[in-house]
């Protein structure tokens, strides 16, 4: 079987450490963030709710790294 | 604030990095750990040299949604690491540890096997990998604020003191307390991945720029709440178990 060319490898690498950077092992905090900006951007840009997306995204983050602390305490304990 | 978390976030990447090429240089020899580590720098700067400016012609609202849900995830990862460590959930990380291990890892290669190639691609790993996160950092939050030369000269002044920590203490990186540095600096990515998340979406904040104070403080406090919640939890489903 042959080894895959230098660009490839490359190209995985680079792919591996944006995946490893942005999901890594905590992929709920991902999905939490797209999440969030999802839902700000309806409730900003298409309905002109400016306070409740104004209070909207930082109590989604106090959630989301709520829940990544609850799931991994879970895990540990 | 922008000085104090540039300053911050690439310090604790760059002892991260130092960890590495230290134990390389004591194991290796220094010069190759050192040659590779250059390289590493090298390759970076030319990195910047290429795609930083055109990361200034995205727009600014569209980079502001980007950067602030990379700082998002990337302060929300390094708060959760720090508060189940400070809870003890988990072991704190241990420069020392990580020494140790990098050092064992080196030593068991053959020395007379491509001694000199090891030495310079583990320490350029761990350059380019950290360096890395730290340009992103730099370029994101300067970028975002319009003060590029100021997150560059806040970098460089990390780079300056973590390099004098590493000539000092050399092998007493322990002492550097990682993780309330890595605590505070997710507290302040979280708070400025909030703000510049909302302005891209065109959230009007009230007050504006001190709506970081805001929520620098709410990030703040709800940190110590996990903490001392996390601590409880500990506590008790430990002594279940006894």
């Amino acid at each position: 079987m042959r080894e895959p060319s230098l660009v490839t490898r490359l190209m995985k690498g680079f792919a591996r450490f944006w995946w490893d950077f942005l999901v890594g092992d905590t992929p709920e905090l991902f999905v939490a963030v797209v999440l969030t900006i999802a839902a700000v951007a309806l409730l900003s840009l298409a309905g002109h709710f400016n306070a409740a997306a104004g209070v909207v995204l930082p109590a989604m983050v106090v959630a989301a790294l709520c829940l990544s602390l609850w799931r991994a305490s879970r895990g540990t304990s | 604030m922008l000085v104090g978390a540039v300053f911050l976030t690439c310090a604790v990447e760059m002892v991260e990095a130092l960890t590495i090429v230290l134990a390389v240089g004591q194991t290796r020899g220094w010069r190759s750990a050192l040659e590779g580590a250059g390289l590493a720098l090298v390759v970076l700067a030319a990195l910047v040299g290429a795609f930083g400016p055109a990361l200034l012609e995205v727009p600014l609202d569209l980079l502001r949604v980007i950067v602030g849900g990379v700082l998002l995830i990337f302060g929300m990862q390094w708060l959760r690491k720090a508060v189940l460590r400070a809870s003890g959930l988990r072991a704190k990380h241990d420069e020392d540890e990580i020494y140790q291990r990098k050092v064992a890892e080196l030593g068991a290669h053959d020395e007379s096997v491509n001694r000199d190639r090891v030495a310079f691609v583990v320490a350029f790993k761990g350059v380019f990998l950290e360096g890395l996160e730290v340009v992103i950092i730099v370029l994101t939050l300067g970028a975002s604020s319009h003060r590029m030369a100021l997150a560059a000269v806040s970098a460089a002044a990390a780079l300056v003191v973590v390099g004098a920590i590493g000539v000092v203490v050399a092998r007493q990186l322990s002492r550097v307390p990682e993780n309330a540095m890595k605590m505070s600096v997710g507290v302040a990515l979280v708070t400025y991945g909030t703000f510049w998340t909302g302005e891209g979406l065109k959230i009007r904040w009230p007050g504006n720029d001190a709506m970081l104070l805001a929520f620098l403080a709410l990030y703040a406090a709800l940190t110590w709440l996990l903490v001392v919640v996390a601590r409880r939890t500990d506590t008790v489903s430990r002594g279940v178990v006894s």
